[in-house]
């Protein structure tokens, strides 16, 4: 499968990674190596196959509906480059383009 | 513009979010109180510190089955969670944990009522999710800040099917929604906080066609009017578009309700694109029949099956029993101050009529009533037994409300008995008439219209507080004779 310039830009842009115009060439040999993976697991045939999300034949189990975690702002603020009035600071969000 | 609307019609579906109001968040065991200072009430799992793993809250398990029954839908096991992969700033895990394939419920449906009867409109699902942060954008030397007390609030995604055909019908959908989280003590339902907020899927296509138009998303509208109101901009907007030749862009919009128009919101150059796939770190749930069961024992009585139980029980009306019905608190006060006044009639009319008045003069829920179920079921019962009359009752419900004394206690104090004793009533009459010779003479001469005079001045002899019935058959035979 051939990706084009512009499918590697939005993966990039998705995963949000900064790649440079002089490896879109490598880049795009490797992405199609590992989709060809897929195509190839694609040819098995699955149509008498449930789906299965988990490799664990288990049921998730649950916690009862209690507060435990008490106020712990001032710790979890010490992890923050920068925090002001109790926040966390984050550069300004602007809708970003491909 | 308007007179072309008729030769469209429009296609509406709402994706309902609605926060539960559990104690803890769907995945950690930080609080979800409303209003706390900011960041107060996030965790290491909210924040996705490295390693840390969600562990689900059983309680929302049980509301959304309840919701299920409610929407007599399907409740799925196993059912999973799956990963919505995005990036912004309050919801740091760069994901959020929703559900994609085996959604805890689906489908379902659910009756409205509107002008034209009643209509069904289909529930294609309703899955759980977490809540993210939020931004807030004033100037932090050029930044936002983060507040995560709400990153990982507990919602129900309530996905209805495009059935939907007019702001109205969106409207009363939204409202029995509302009815049922309410009734089912899932969520407080308050969209002014948040607590339930609506996105409304809208697109027109001429009448008689079959394919859909394209829609845009109109986002985030916090109050029913407004919902209301930015679906039928919507609807006209769009109609308004195509018939002068433009098309319609599928894109998400945001409702101004200062305006009472809606805007496209900053498109983006191309589809979002979340890459959902199984979430690893929850294997799927598998609800057990005695789990499923033992909830639906508990399941309370809901709108409708209250308000057939008001039609059959109290003889109400369709009409009032909805009214009454359509919200928890005014049907449980309904149902306290008919067992004392046991008149379901009499007393739908106070609480429909003087009773909210009063509420809404005062912007007070019922469940702050000044006067509660039982002294508002005492002055019923004082009507019905003939101590007062309706008249007198509208002024003590006055005094109630401003001294919060019982109605026989004013009845005493002010000396509002009804006059039901035939002699005193007779002498008023007599009275009356004795006073009144000229309208006596046009009255026995065929001025029928009288009568309704001399039942005022009798009335106004007594301050009111001659029994209507008895004046009008005592004075009927004395003004015949």
């Amino acid at each position: 499968m051939a990706l084009s310039d512009q499918e590697l830009k939005e993966i990039a842009y998705l995963a949000r990674i900064n790649i440079k115009e002089d490896s879109f060439s490598s880049l795009k040999k490797e992405l199609e190596q590992i989709l060809e993976l897929f195509e190839e697991l694609n040819e098995a045939d699955t149509s008498e196959v449930a789906a299965m999300s988990h490799p664990l034949d288990l049921s998730q189990p649950t916690r009862k509906d209690e507060v435990t975690e008490e106020n712990q702002r001032e710790e979890l603020l010490k992890n923050a480059p920068s925090v002001q009035s109790g926040l966390f600071l984050v550069p300004k969000v602007i809708e970003g383009e491909v | 513009m308007n007179e072309n609307l008729k030769n469209w019609e429009a296609v509406i579906g709402l994706e309902i979010h609605v926060q539960l109001s559990t104690k803890s968040k769907l995945f950690s065991g930080a609080s979800t109180s409303f209003g706390a200072l900011p960041n107060t009430q996030a965790c290491n799992i909210d924040l996705a510190m490295p390693g840390v793993l969600p562990v689900l809250n059983e309680e929302v398990l049980k509301m959304a089955i309840k919701l299920g029954k409610a929407l007599n839908a399907n409740i799925n096991s196993p059912t999973s969670f799956a990963r919505k992969n995005y990036f912004y700033p309050d919801s740091p895990k760069g994901y959020q944990i929703s559900q994609m394939d085996n959604p805890i419920v689906e489908t379902g449906y659910l009756d409205i009522e509107t002008e034209n009867g009643s209509k069904r409109i289909g529930v294609t699902r309703a899955h759980l999710e977490e809540d993210a942060g939020k931004s807030l954008h004033d100037d932090f030397e050029g930044q936002s800040g983060i507040d995560l007390n709400r990153a990982g609030t507990p919602l129900l995604e309530i996905v209805s099917e495009p059935e939907i055909s007019t702001a109205e019908e969106a409207v009363a959908y939204l409202k029995s929604i509302h009815s049922i989280i309410r009734y089912l003590n899932i969520s407080d339902g308050n969209m002014a906080e948040g607590s339930m907020r609506c996105d409304a899927n809208v697109s027109v296509r001429k009448k008689g066609d079959t394919e859909l138009g394209t829609r845009t998303e109109t986002k985030n509208v916090n109050s029913f009017r407004f919902v209301e109101k930015a679906i039928q901009y919507e609807i006209e907007r769009q109609v308004h578009e195509l018939e002068s030749g433009n098309k319609i862009t599928q894109e998400t919009r945001l409702y101004d309700s200062q305006k009472n128009t809606t805007r496209p919101m900053r498109s983006k150059e191309f589809a979002n694109d979340y890459r959902y796939f199984p979430e690893p770190d929850l294997l799927p749930i598998i609800l057990e029949k005695d789990f499923i069961q033992c909830i639906l024992d508990d399941m309370p009585e809901m709108p409708n099956e209250k308000k057939e139980r008001f039609v059959s029980q109290f003889s109400l009306s369709k009409y009032d029993a909805d009214l009454l019905a359509a919200d928890k608190d005014i049907a449980n006060y309904f149902e306290e101050v008919v067992k004392i006044s046991n008149s379901p009639k009499l007393s739908t009319n106070w609480i429909m009529g003087e009773l909210s008045a009063e509420l809404n003069n005062e912007n007070l829920n019922i469940r702050d009533s000044k006067v509660s179920s039982e002294k508002l079921g005492q002055l019923i019962l004082r009507i019905e037994d003939g101590t007062i009359s309706g008249k007198i009752a509208k002024d003590i419900f006055e005094k109630m409300w401003v001294s919060g004394k019982e109605v026989d206690i004013i009845i005493k104090d002010e000396g509002l008995e009804q006059v039901t004793d035939n002699k005193e009533i007779e002498s008023m009459i007599d009275e009356v008439i004795a006073n009144n010779p000229e309208q006596l003479e046009q009255y026995r001469s065929g001025k029928d219209r009288l009568f309704g005079f001399f039942v005022g001045q009798v009335m106004k002899a007594s301050q009111g507080k001659a029994n209507p019935k008895q004046v009008n058959d005592i004075l009927k035979s004395k003004l015949e004779k």
